[in-house]
């Protein structure tokens, strides 16, 4: 193992850590609100966090099959920031 | 064999500099004590988190085999959504009045997300057909 394969490998796992400590972070923000807004910019944050965990599996593993899965929890976590965004302000998602 | 070890070392940068941002990005939507400097905070992850880690894999498909520019698929969908997802969440602090009313646009008339027509109120309907 060479120098800079050690350092991606040190590198990877601050990578994991960090993301799932922002996981932890931004539930907290979900929890404690106060305003629905907030709950739903949480809700994102977390959506693009799991998506960054997602990536960085991949990386780890050296496969790539997870871009699809990646691509797949972009769309989901885009479309139903919008719908619950647009429940709120309209009292309904498709009128 | 060197072009192999310049691309790991880049993708060790520019993981380090991905989980930066998150852990800014998140930070951020924690610490900050209003709703709207709340919504400023996450865009970060969204953006130049997301993106960093992008770029740290395609550079590693690169390095491991052949490579693959699939990843700017995502990273454009997500550069193209952060704006709109981030409207949405502002209007809906406005619409619930959670953040301060920001001052009423030039000209006459109000935001209109607040300006709700009297077809949409249900409780007094003056004249029912």
């Amino acid at each position: 193992m060479t120098a800079a394969t050690e350092l991606m490998d040190i590198a990877l796992k601050i990578a994991f850590a960090t993301l799932a400590l922002g996981q932890l972070l931004s539930m907290v923000r979900l929890l404690i609100g106060p305003s629905p807004g907030d709950r739903i910019l949480a809700l994102d944050t977390m959506v693009v966090n799991a998506l960054g965990l997602v990536i960085l599996l991949g990386v780890y593993q050296g496969v790539q099959i997870y871009f699809e899965v990646s691509l797949l929890i972009a769309m989901l976590g885009f479309v139903s920031t919008v719908a619950l965004a647009r429940f709120l302000l309209r009292g309904d998602i498709i009128e | 064999m060197t072009g192999e070890i310049i691309g790991t070392y880049a993708i060790a940068f520019l993981l380090l500099i991905g989980s930066f941002f998150v852990a800014v990005g998140v930070i951020g939507l924690l610490k900050f004590n209003d709703p709207m400097i709340r919504l400023h905070a996450p865009t970060k992850v969204g953006t130049m988190g997301i993106g960093a880690l992008l770029l740290a894999s395609m550079i590693h498909s690169f390095v491991l085999s052949e490579g693959s520019f699939h990843e700017t698929l995502i990273m454009g969908f997500l550069f193209l959504t952060a704006p709109i997802s981030a409207h949405f969440i502002a209007k809906v602090n406005i619409h619930l009045r959670s953040c301060d009313t920001p001052p009423s646009p030039p000209g006459d008339g109000e935001w209109a997300t607040l300006n709700v027509s009297d077809d949409d109120t249900l409780s007094e309907q003056p004249d029912p057909r």
